[in-house]
């Protein structure tokens, strides 16, 4: 896909010298700002570009080849994932790949540390850590190279944004000339920096672990310490309380036990390490809400669309404008216009003159004829009448928010039908999200339909 | 005979179609509007007919004098120099009005209905009074003015009721009356009202009766009001068994209603109807959805766009997948983007529209 340096690590081949990689998965109790796509299938595994999100790192991940063994850590189900890596193991038969269950929610860092013996067998000299709501091209050669030039003990991947957004991240400060990371903190109150964390690092095994047991020890040593972080919480508060849901997951995580990378972990590696940053020029955005799979989808498309993916479908005028994914059991008219950044799913239908721009049309649902799906997902089974209009709202490029204010009140901007909607024909739904099994017989706007 | 239409001014009320054209000359089922108001004055054997208006109509002329050609009457444009109500307007029209001592009919520009022209004049002289206006029943008497009749008297008005508050009746002055020569005498020539001033004083001398409208009646003045208008039109037509509309046997008719221009093209796997009226030269793509709408002369809607409740405008083009509804009124040449949706836009001419308008606005 990328263009592909040739890397050999020093100890490339050598007994114990490997990389090894971790996908943070997360559990079904975290990415409810994912509902209601995340009601049906759990967030990694939702499709984006015709591929789980977590397809997509582990794709990157592959093209590593110092790397032969990949964790999947989260605390969802054991039987979530078997499907998944059973097919992962067939498209990439040099990796290994295993999930490994918490029991209970450890924290991004804490999970690392429980696994720890088995993450260390084989004594890797470094560890990628990727967190799965995130959506680029994680460059990994190209921290691999920093680190190994720098001879780092951390490389953290980071973005510019806005400045206004950049305080719903974890904000880096570094040196501008030898991009050492000087100072870190997680959603900063004040402007720290636009140099933001990606959610992407390369660790030295060496001192990774070390660090988590220090935090740990702190923690255990000072067990009264609260831990306030200043917190802008939410990027998006959105319509399911979420705000209040989410507030208790963090109280939830600030338990002892609990140790996350990035508020525990990186900024005292800012202190004492030798902790650098990959600043990447390639697309970045944040798959958090539902409504944000739809920029990520985008990417993922043009991504491909650049790099000559044969899995695109071939630009034809007034039918295909590219890039656009139908996957082959899917049945589209050629009377209708798709594209651009459209996925179409398995079995799914698209009637004639339907049109389809800037859209996920999930598996088994279906299109009617004359039917218009703009900037909308389609959830799994679902039905678009004919002449219905289904319409979300295009957010700026640069926005890493997927909510837009309409008459003064906070709407979703991606229209998102839930497993099995259907729509009726000529009925018009704008600005909506709505949960699984409903029938909209009328217009609606801007609403949430339980 | 002879009659009087009341045109006014610019109709206002219907911008942004008469930013284009005076409102007597837009296309109502597809025939200018004042062509229905000759005609049936014709038909009824009126051989003058005075146009009020006050503006300079220049462009009128032109059609009025293929008119005069068509039907062998004469037509006087009388034009007021200031605004002289419903009333001014008789007195300004003196002398064709007074030409012979025959009554005259006067109608307010903005009706439409069936006119019944022939039968009112009958009435009208088999009571020997005055005057006669026509009256039609409504649902909601409080939003009108009512006509209360005489005790016993089947024809003639004891009074006129304001917004009643109380039923008092629900019949309606419908803006269409027939006048003997001397009601003239009774208007100065200053801005008056014919209802306010001249009516009340003819019922006050028993000299006014009122003659029951048959079918359908409505105020056109207004986008709004003009959509509801064309639907009782063209449900007349369809009563009546019209030879005009589009016969409901074709495969993109679909709830009747329908009038089609012969030079019009329809697309395939279209779905037209109920009550939409297409103009000529007008071009619709495939697999558009159309009802409730008016397609003015040479406008064209794309493939499968979808339009509700809208009036698009002469040489107005509708984008693929675009959605209009709501009361969208387009101006000459308006262009509506590719899948764009517009919900209650009233759009000035020669505008091209890229973003969606999604609450009711006026597009400068």
């Amino acid at each position: 896909m990328s263009l592909q340096v040739p890397y050999h690590t020093k100890a490339n081949g050598g007994a114990g010298g490997a990389t090894k990689a971790v996908i943070l998965v997360g559990g079904a109790s975290r990415g409810t700002r994912f509902r209601p796509l995340s009601l049906d299938v759990p967030k990694p595994l939702f499709d984006v570009a015709g591929h789980p999100i977590i397809w997509h790192c582990l794709t990157a991940v592959a093209k590593v080849p110092s790397i032969h063994e990949v964790y999947l850590i989260g605390y969802y189900d054991e039987s979530v994932f078997r499907d998944f890596i059973k097919d992962a193991a067939h498209e990439f038969p040099q990796l290994t790949i295993k999930y490994l269950r918490e029991y209970q929610a450890l924290g991004t860092a804490g999970g690392l540390y429980h696994f720890r013996d088995i993450i260390l067998k084989g004594r890797p000299e470094r560890l990628f850590v990727l967190n799965s709501d995130v959506c680029c091209s994680f460059p990994l050669g190209e921290m691999l190279r920093l680190f190994e030039e720098k001879d780092a003990e951390a490389v953290i991947m980071g973005t510019r944004v806005s400045e206004d957004a950049a305080t719903n991240f974890g904000c880096i400060v570094s040196d501008a000339h030898t991009r050492r990371v000087l100072h870190y903190v997680e959603k900063p109150e004040s402007h720290i920096s636009n140099l933001i964390n990606c959610g992407v690092y390369l660790f030295a095994t060496e001192a990774i672990f070390p660090s988590i047991r220090t935090a740990i020890k702190r923690r255990t040593d000072r067990p009264n310490r609260l831990i306030r972080y200043p917190s802008a919480e939410n990027l998006e508060s959105s319509f399911f309380a979420q705000q209040a849901a989410d507030e208790d997951d963090e109280e939830s995580e600030k338990r002892s036990e609990v140790i996350r990378l990035e508020q525990d972990i990186l900024s005292d590696m800012a202190d004492s390490k030798q902790f650098f940053v990959y600043e990447t020029q390639d697309f970045w955005r944040q798959i958090k809400t539902a409504g944000s799979a739809i920029p990520a989808n985008a990417l993922y498309l043009q991504n491909a669309w650049q790099n000559g993916s044969p899995e695109l479908a071939q630009p034809q005028p007034n039918h295909i404008i590219a890039p656009v994914f139908i996957h082959p059991t899917a049945r589209v008219d050629p009377t209708a216009k798709l594209g651009p950044n459209v996925s179409i799913g398995p079995r799914a239908v698209v009637g004639a003159g339907a049109r389809v721009k800037e859209s996920i049309v999930l598996e088994d649902s279906e299109i009617k004829h004359d039917a218009c799906v703009l900037y909308s997902i389609i959830g799994w089974n679902s039905r678009v009448g004919a002449w219905a209009r289904v319409e979300g709202t295009p957010t700026p490029v640069t926005s890493h928010t997927t909510s837009i204010i309409k008459n003064g009140v906070k709407v979703q901007a991606i229209t998102i039908l839930g497993k099995e909607c259907a729509v009726g024909d000529e009925v018009r739904v704008q600005n909506c999200v709505c949960l699984p099994f409903k029938e909209l017989k009328r217009d609606v706007a801007n609403e949430v339909i339980m | 005979m002879k009659a009087l239409i009341l045109v006014g001014g610019f109709g206002t009320r219907l911008r942004p179609l008469t930013l284009t054209m005076p409102k007597p000359l837009v296309e109502f089922g597809n025939k200018r509007m004042i062509l229905h108001q000759i005609e049936a004055l014709a038909a009824a054997g009126v051989t003058d007919i005075v146009l009020a208006v006050n503006y300079r109509p220049e462009i009128m002329e032109k059609y009025l004098a293929e008119y005069e050609k068509q039907f062998g009457i004469n037509i006087t444009i009388s034009i007021e120099n200031e605004p002289l109500g419903t009333a001014g307007p008789l007195k300004l029209a003196e002398e064709v009005l007074r030409k012979d001592d025959t009554p005259f009919f006067v109608l307010n520009s903005d009706v439409t209905c069936e006119y019944p022209f022939k039968e009112l004049a009958t009435f009208h002289k088999a009571h020997g009074d005055e005057g006669t206006i026509v009256v039609t029943k409504v649902e909601e008497p409080s939003k009108y003015g009512v006509v209360v009749h005489k005790p016993n008297h089947p024809s003639r008005i004891d009074r006129f009721v304001e917004k009643p508050v109380q039923f008092v009746g629900n019949r309606i002055n419908a803006g269409i009356y027939i006048l003997n020569p001397s009601v003239i005498d009774r208007i100065e020539l200053r801005p008056t009202s014919i209802e306010q001033e001249t009516f009340p004083a003819m019922v006050k001398d028993g000299q006014l009766h009122s003659f029951d409208l048959e079918g359908f009646w409505m105020d056109v003045g207004q986008p709004k009001d003009f959509l509801t208008g064309t639907c009782l039109y063209l449900s007349s037509l369809t009563k009546k068994g019209s030879k005009e509309l589009a016969p409901t046997t074709l495969p993109y008719v679909y709830g009747g209603n329908v009038l089609i221009d012969p030079s019009a093209k329809i697309g395939k796997n279209c779905r037209i109807g109920p009550n939409v009226t297409i103009g000529p030269n007008v071009v619709v793509g495939d697999g558009v959805r159309l009802q409730r709408c008016v397609l003015l002369e040479n406008s064209k809607v794309k493939d499968h766009a979808w339009v509700k409740s809208t009036i698009v405008g002469w040489n107005s083009t509708v984008g693929k997948w675009a959605r209009l509804e709501n009361v969208t009124v387009l101006g000459d040449d308006v262009t509506i983007g590719d899948e764009i949706y517009v919900n209650g836009g009233s759009v000035l001419p020669h505008k091209t529209i890229k973003a969606n308008v999604d609450v009711p606005a006026i597009i400068m």
